[in-house]
């Protein structure tokens, strides 16, 4: 008897299976990130090519973009708003000291529609959008819409992925244009309200350092964070587990997922466009 | 008791068979090497313990669930390797009622009703409005119910929305996941009538999963039992009670003791 307990003691103690378990564990988490990614890449191809094969169901496009996009306007547009008015402020703290006030115009554009608009827009409809679309799907899967739809001999891909896919890939680049104007509308009203510049001079500034491809690649990026939210969104609302603990994990990964893939995608874009 | 009295008339040829069914979840083998044949015309209950497998069955063959092995013929087509435009088309055959009922939130109860006709058939709103209404009507409900919300009504109500829903598109099949199950017996026996009249007027087969004996004996025309993923015993629904099956006697008898409890305790 204590020479089992010692050969137990000893296996569990012996720095080979302690190695072989540690290699077990990693190839057992790699194995499971592949299949995770070859089930994501399997789900993305077949929301993509049912957004661009009939039937279409324009009736529920048109909800969606009511939702998706008028319905972001007040978060998009608050947080452009106040991103700008505090872009204002810090630049002039930070430029004040160099005696380069003047360059608070062109900081404040560049910034609002090169990185701080789309990434911020991206990230409030994640929050927003990207739970909502999580949480909804997922309840019809717990329920079993989902396969009613089908029993119905209707698609689930075109008739919930499609619309939401297409309304969040088209939407977000109309709300990162309009969050653009409001963010350069609240640096403005910083900088000629609170800091004493002329306004003329201001807009001068401004008009002067945009350029088309500071407005192109925000909404290029709009558009990617738009298709990435509503994809993380369907994905693990469709592959949602069981009861409302099962809901609750795909409406946080969702928001989670979506988060980080906008913060790697938006690094790769503004290094293809500006590198 | 005489020859003729015992006399079984022949089953009808099988609108659904399924030939050596398998599916497994990780190392639970949920269905083995299953085999049934539903009878054209008619209505077959399946019975058995929870977690038996009677759910997946039903998944496999409406092609939500897709079995690692064995055949499954619908019209004697083999419909395992369909793609899914001819899943949907195959779709158009069948209509079910969900335990849940599966009712959609966002639309209203006609347009739940109306669903497989407007965006499965592409019948014009109009039209499938007016459908809609004879179906709800047919269930028993009031045409005012037609303009609510699933939220707004009792879970009978939601079934009987689901049935009327389920039978909107005349199918040819129509399946019942525990169409009683959470309902008082008033209610079920409502829904049992309900099945049987829709059925009936449809000449549709029927093929049901319940653990409700009492809704066996009213709806079935013939009795199967699943246990441990295979079908240990069918018959017609008269021999259900001398059917000689352990089994059987102990579910449609309700017993602690028997076979069943000794291979799960």
């Amino acid at each position: 008897m204590s020479q089992v307990t010692t050969q137990t003691k000893h296996s569990r103690f012996n720095p080979l299976t302690i190695i072989l378990d540690i290699f077990g564990n990693i190839g057992a988490g790699t194995l499971n990130f592949l299949a995770a990614l070859g089930r994501l890449t399997d789900f993305t191809y077949r929301s993509v090519k049912n957004c661009f094969l009939p039937p279409f169901f324009p009736a529920q496009l048109g909800r969606q973009l009511i939702d998706i996009g008028y319905f972001s306007l007040p978060v998009v547009g608050l947080t452009a708003l106040f991103t700008g008015m505090v872009l204002a402020l810090q630049s002039y703290t930070g430029m004040a000291r160099f005696n380069a006030e003047s360059a608070i115009a062109g900081v404040v554009v560049l910034s609002v529609t090169r990185e701080l608009a789309p990434v911020l827009a991206g990230l409030m409809v994640a929050g927003r959008v990207g739970a909502a679309i999580a949480a909804e799907i997922g309840t019809m899967r717990v329920t079993e819409q989902i396969d009613a739809l089908r029993t119905l001999s209707v698609n689930p891909y075109k008739y919930l992925i499609a619309p939401r896919v297409i309304a969040a890939t088209f939407m977000l680049p109309v709300l990162v244009l309009i969050g653009d104007i409001i963010g350069v509308f609240g640096g403005y009203l910083v900088s000629v309200y609170n800091l004493g510049f002329s306004p003329g001079p201001y807009m001068e500034q401004t008009w002067k350092t945009l350029e088309d491809i500071d407005v192109i690649s925000g909404l290029v990026k709009a558009a990617v964070f738009g298709f990435i939210v509503s994809i993380m969104g369907c994905y693990h609302g469709f592959n949602s587990g069981r009861g409302a603990q099962g809901v609750g994990a795909a409406t946080t990964n969702a928001v989670v997922s979506a988060s980080i893939l906008i913060l790697i995608f938006n690094y790769i874009i503004t290094q293809i466009f500006f590198s | 008791m005489t020859q003729a009295a015992i006399k079984i008339e022949p089953e009808p040829k099988a609108k659904i068979s399924l030939r050596g069914v398998s599916k497994a979840f990780g190392s639970n083998h949920v269905l083995s090497n299953l085999d049934l044949d539903v009878p054209e015309g008619k209505s077959l209950v399946v019975i058995g313990s929870s977690g038996t497998g009677k759910s997946v069955m039903l998944k496999c063959i409406l092609g939500l669930m897709t079995p690692d092995s064995g055949s499954i013929l619908i019209d004697e087509e083999e419909t395992t390797k369909f793609s899914i435009k001819q899943r949907s088309q195959l779709m158009h055959k069948f209509g079910m009622l969900f335990q849940g009922a599966a009712l959609f939130d966002s639309l209203r109860i006609w347009e739940n009703v109306a669903f497989g006709l407007v965006q499965g058939q592409g019948m014009n709103k109009k039209e499938a409005r007016k459908i809609a209404i004879e179906k709800i009507k047919a269930v028993g409900l009031k045409e005012d119910v037609a303009n609510l919300y699933p939220a707004e009504l009792s879970g009978g109500m939601q079934k009987r929305v689901g049935l009327a829903r389920a039978v909107a598109t005349s199918p040819e099949v129509i399946f019942f996941d525990e169409p009683t199950t959470g309902l008082d017996p008033i209610m079920a026996d409502v829904i049992n009538n309900l099945i049987i009249d829709s059925v009936q007027g449809l000449g549709a087969t029927a093929l049901t999963i319940t653990h409700d004996m009492a809704s066996v004996r009213k709806i079935a025309d013939y009795v199967a039992m699943i246990w441990e993923g295979k079908i240990v015993w069918k018959g017609p629904v008269d021999t259900l009670d001398h059917s000689g099956n352990e089994y059987v006697e102990q579910f449609i008898h309700g017993r602690a003791e028997g076979p069943i409890t000794r291979r799960i305790l």
